[in-house]
């Protein structure tokens, strides 16, 4: 078991014949993911990795049943790439791409409020279900199969969390990377519903960062909703006020959206908290021998 | 992106919002002709800087001659200005703005920005202008209304009218309200703002409201279709190093310590800062080398990091994803070799080819200390800068 992308998922890929689209639907097929063509308007007809190319998301859905999209097309058109893979009813699309206006997410978000498609990212690192299907840029390899659901806005950052819980023995059951925009798809919540529903995962990582509440909020979902252990990690303690860290949405402004605020929300409602970035898996390790 | 006040006033004008007139001087000789164009008998001279709090620190001030508003300015033109928001170096002045005084009633508050949570634009009101938001917001929350616009509608006249009676307005300083509830809204999807602040909003003494402070933040992901807007950009009120990163496409950011930093992945990068707080280190610099990071950027990144003086040691922290750890410890050889780097370098490198990479470290007759895990890198660097500096 896993949560939103497993063997059965058939994917294709936006921006199939570009550079950073083709390198990743390599990595996705030498990994197993069941890719199953791919969209570049104006190449349908072609093959590109011997998988057909298709001039858009609807006659690719049509042709090969597609489930799952992932999205490597430049910010000025990922916008429109999400919403044409939301219209043709894919139901997972995973929006690879960094910097995308705030304003354009503002208008996807508001037109997917009526979509049964789950957006994932943008500014993200993807989605994997190791052993499985993999849709994004992480690095295969570091992943196994196991118990731990990991839940975070930092691509490297999700890798080490990765890294340690398989170094721990534990291996992962699905890796969701949410993003580090302001305004983003699937959230924190989101996925720890599909983590606490999920019989594979025993337990969750949950890596945050300055900026915003998201995790404040996922702290009081914790505490209401959550029986499985969460160890929650949050980057930024020393990051000053004002200043984005790299991360579009990673600035605390007014005081609001410290590290120090998300760490006692955490805190305050019982989730298991580790300070330092080298101890997720060690933390998580402990928890499930218990 | 942020904006001067003058140039925030300017757009303000251009979506029909009354703003007192105002003329940009870059030399005191400037001033008596800016005075006279404008009239009357006194004036505002204040310094653009991109801080706030400009008023308590002397940057704001009201005179009553063109004499002494020349020599205000000349004063202020050249200097760093220090206030509460603009870092203990300040900011430099190289505009001021001459304005015409208001006769203000009332100070209100007024500010349109994206609301993360609710993923909308949410207008923010208070009865309480000319003060510090934040603190309005923490010590008399009620003072404070919210109204989100949704993209589909804009601004309904429900929401006008709510604001109007949170602050106190009558009819025709409502439909004043209207037009820049609109007119901000309008600017706002226009060009990409984030936030456009009016604080404070005044109600002038014969009853009608005007923009007397403006503050705006503009996209950086959406400049590439604002060329116009982009064009703004005073790189004077930024760090000078974090500018020369931004034309390499590195994210860095300055900060008072001396470990060094260079890391991919902006997360990892934030939490590499905080491990080496957390080992009783303090780190020199925030710096993301990104996904795609060539030996020439981790070049050009050492140079960058090196050209802080406090630096005292450097730690390089790099997961490897889509990057290659081998072509990183390529990059860090080279680029200790070009750079004829003096400080110890602590390295440690996990995920795709890090053992080739450590074996290209270990393999070069480079000093450079490597670590296996993210506690013992932390650890090595940390005690790297203590033994530098002498400790």
């Amino acid at each position: 078991m896993s949560v939103l992308v497993d063997a059965e998922t058939r994917l294709i890929c936006q921006g199939f014949t570009g550079k950073q689209g083709t390198f990743h639907s390599e990595q996705a097929l030498a990994y197993g993911t069941q890719l199953v063509g791919g969209v570049t308007p104006g190449k349908g007809g072609q093959q590109h990795l011997a998988l057909p190319v298709f001039d858009t998301v609807h006659d690719a859905v049509q042709a090969t049943g597609a489930t799952a999209s992932m999205i490597y097309v430049p910010a000025a058109y990922a916008a429109d790439a999400i919403l044409e893979a939301a219209d043709a009813g894919i139901g997972v699309i995973v929006c690879i791409t960094e910097g995308i206006p705030v304003l354009d997410m503002l208008r996807v978000k508001a037109a997917l409020a009526h979509s049964t498609s789950v957006l994932i990212g943008p500014n993200c690192p993807g989605i994997i279900t190791p052993g499985a299907c993999k849709i994004g840029i992480m690095p295969g390899h570091i992943h196994r199969p196991g118990r731990v659901g990991i839940v975070s806005r930092s691509g490297t950052l999700t890798y080490e969390a990765v890294f340690q819980t398989t170094a721990a023995g534990l291996g992962q059951s699905t890796c969701i990377g949410i993003g580090g925009d302001p305004i983003q798809g699937l959230d924190f919540i989101d996925c720890l519903r599909l983590f606490a529903a999920d019989p594979a995962t025993d337990g969750v990582i949950l890596v945050g960062e300055i900026g915003g509440n998201a995790e404040e909020a996922a702290a009081a979902f914790i505490q209401a909703h959550m029986t499985k252990p969460v160890v929650a990690y949050i980057a930024g303690v020393t990051a000053p006020a004002g200043k984005r860290m790299g991360h579009a949405g990673a600035i605390v402004t007014g005081g609001h959206g410290t590290a120090a605020g998300k760490y006692a929300a955490l805190e305050a409602a019982g989730v298991f908290t580790v300070h330092s970035p080298a101890l997720m898996g060690t933390r998580m390790a402990e928890l499930l021998a218990e | 992106m942020n904006l001067h006040e003058y140039q925030a006033k300017q757009l303000l004008q251009r979506y029909r919002l009354p703003v007192p007139r105002g003329i940009v001087v870059t030399t005191a000789a400037a001033v008596p002709t800016a005075c006279a164009d404008l009239g009357g008998s006194r004036w505002m001279v204040k310094a653009q800087i991109h801080a706030g709090g400009r008023g308590k620190a002397g940057g704001v001030l009201r005179v009553d001659s063109p004499a002494q508003a020349a020599l205000d300015t000349q004063r202020l033109l050249g200097t760093q200005l220090v206030t509460h928001q603009s870092g203990a170096a300040g900011l430099p002045v190289a505009q001021v703005l001459i304005e015409e005084p208001t006769a203000m009633a009332r100070e209100l508050y007024l500010s349109l920005l994206v609301d993360r949570a609710a993923e909308q634009f949410v207008f923010i009101a208070s009865a309480a202008g000319g003060m510090d938001i934040e603190a309005v917001a923490a010590a008399t929350p009620e003072q404070i209304v919210r109204v989100a616009v949704h993209p589909a509608t804009g601004v309904q006249p429900y929401q006008v009218r709510r604001l109007s009676f949170a602050l106190g307005l009558n009819a025709p300083q409502s439909q004043q309200l209207a037009a820049f509830m609109v007119g901000l809204y309008e600017l706002a999807t226009d060009c990409d703002a984030t936030l456009v602040e009016i604080n404070p909003l005044v109600v002038t003494d014969d009853g009608t409201l005007l923009a007397l402070d403006a503050k705006l933040n503009l996209d950086d992901s959406a400049l590439y279709r604002h060329p116009e807007l982009a064009a703004l950009r005073d790189p004077t009120q930024e760090d000078a190093r974090e500018a020369l990163a931004r034309l390499h496409d590195l994210n860095y950011i300055s900060l008072d310590g001396n470990i060094g930093c260079m890391v991919n992945g902006a997360g990892l990068a934030m939490a590499t800062l905080d491990l080496v707080k957390l080992h009783g280190g303090t780190p020199a610099n925030f710096l993301d080398v990104g996904g795609g990071a060539t030996a020439a950027r981790v070049a050009e990144a050492f140079k960058l990091i090196l050209s802080d003086p406090k630096v005292a040691a450097v730690l390089v922290n790099i997961f490897g994803g889509i990057v290659r750890c081998d072509l990183i410890a390529e990059g860090i050889i080279q680029a200790v070799r070009e750079v004829a780097v003096t400080v110890p370098i602590v390295v440690r490198l996990a995920g795709t080819n890090a053992e080739q990479g450590l074996q290209l470290l270990a393999a070069s007759d480079l000093a450079v200390l490597t670590a296996s895990s993210l506690s013992e890198a932390a650890d090595r660097v940390v005690a790297a800068a203590a033994q530098e500096l002498g400790q």
